[in-house]
């Protein structure tokens, strides 16, 4: 036998141990589909985490996806409610007094047809 | 209020002298163990299942640092199991209510088994994944090709020209590395017994020059492991611009189906 493996990607052996290995339904059950979709989305992502990780990068951490916690969202969603007040704020401004463009004009016109 | 536990399924192999179980935890740290039935061995582990329970699972797999450690766990386990013998390895998460649960299943799918353990009998699997940069094969082809259109038309005409260069050269890379992609599979499918292909895996760094364009899973005879593994050095040598990268040795996962097999 040869010798033992070096550490395995993640990826590797999360391709081999999630869509391989013989299929056996347990009492307990996952949700074929939804390992299949996670996997996609592990495919995309994890072998990020092996180099993120190496190189000191945390940033799953805190994507609302993967740490969906409540709290975390509407932390979240504040965020994004103050961000949107503040734009909004700035809109009713007059605009600056060298706004030359019309393209400027025109994108706040349409945005008036549309609200 | 007690604890509840499940029984966690990691692989299985023809009895065995459980007294040569590798000492290895299992996920959650459980010690693994054996349940025996009709001259086959599952190897298992307790597991809680507040953490390994169905809502908690489907929770925890959506955490990656759980998800690494749970996987590795489980990896170790088999790794360590298949250098023992034979060994048909579990998908992730496979849990039972209790050890007459799986004794069940080792007297129910008798036949799947050791069909399966036969396939893998003196096989191992070994991965190997193949790099290329399109771009640096389309960039040698685009200036050959950029030079011979010329020039004696006015700059529109040029970009244009250029730009159709540039395109057919992008095309003319993407068939060449998928040639090259071909041609390493051929060659070592001839020397495993069976092969699978996985989906290349996505680029650690957008930035990252190159791109995986071949992930494939060879199962190999155990007296063709030397021969297996200086074809993946030949093939590095002979694929100019193509990285090669050899991994294992891997317990059989992608060869444990009991439909498999060896091809006609």
């Amino acid at each position: 036998m040869p010798a033992n493996r070096e550490p395995a990607n993640l990826a590797d052996i999360l391709e081999r141990i999630l869509d391989k290995g013989i299929v056996i339904t347990g009492d307990i059950r996952i949700n074929l589909l939804d390992i299949e979709l996670l996997t996609i989305k592990l495919r995309l992502m994890i072998v990020s985490v092996d180099t993120a990780k190496q190189l000191g990068i945390d940033w799953w951490e805190h994507d609302p996806w993967l740490r969906s916690s409540d709290r975390e969202l509407a932390h979240e969603n504040e965020l994004l409610r103050q961000r949107l007040s503040a734009l909004e704020y700035d809109r009713e401004r007059p605009p600056p007094i060298e706004a030359e463009s019309e393209v400027i004009d025109e994108r706040s016109a349409e945005a008036e047809d549309r609200w | 209020m007690a604890r509840e536990t499940g029984v966690w399924l990691y692989a299985i192999t023809p009895e065995f002298d459980a007294s040569r179980l590798p000492a290895v935890n299992g996920v959650g740290g459980a010690a693994v163990r054996v349940v025996e039935a009709e001259g086959l061995s599952a190897v298992v582990a307790s597991v809680d299942l507040a953490e390994f329970g169905e809502e908690p699972l489907r929770r925890n797999f959506e955490d990656p640092t759980w998800l690494e450690a749970t996987a590795r766990a489980h990896d170790g386990v088999i790794d360590a199991v298949s250098r023992l013998g034979p060994t048909v390895p579990v998908r992730l998460a496979t849990v039972y209510h209790d050890d007459d649960r799986v004794r069940a299943l080792l007297e129910d799918r008798y036949d799947d088994f050791w069909a399966a353990l036969r396939f893998v009998t003196g096989r191992t699997e070994w991965g190997v994944k193949v790099y290329a940069d399109p771009r640096a094969f389309a960039e040698s082809a685009w200036s050959t090709e950029a030079s011979a259109e010329g020039g004696g038309s006015g700059p529109g005409t040029t970009y244009l020209h250029l730009r159709r260069a540039q395109l057919s050269a992008q095309q003319a890379a993407e068939d060449t590395v998928a040639a090259h992609a071909k041609d390493i599979h051929a060659a070592l499918d001839r020397i495993a017994v069976t092969a699978r292909l996985y989906a290349p895996q996505h680029p650690a760094l957008p930035e990252e020059p190159g791109r995986m364009i071949l992930n494939g899973a060879y199962l190999v005879d155990d007296g063709c492991t030397d021969e297996f593994a200086s074809r993946v050095d030949s093939l590095a040598a002979e694929h100019r611009g193509v990285k090669l990268e050899l991994t294992g040795p891997w317990p059989a996962y992608s060869f444990a189906g009991a439909e498999e097999e060896a091809r006609p």
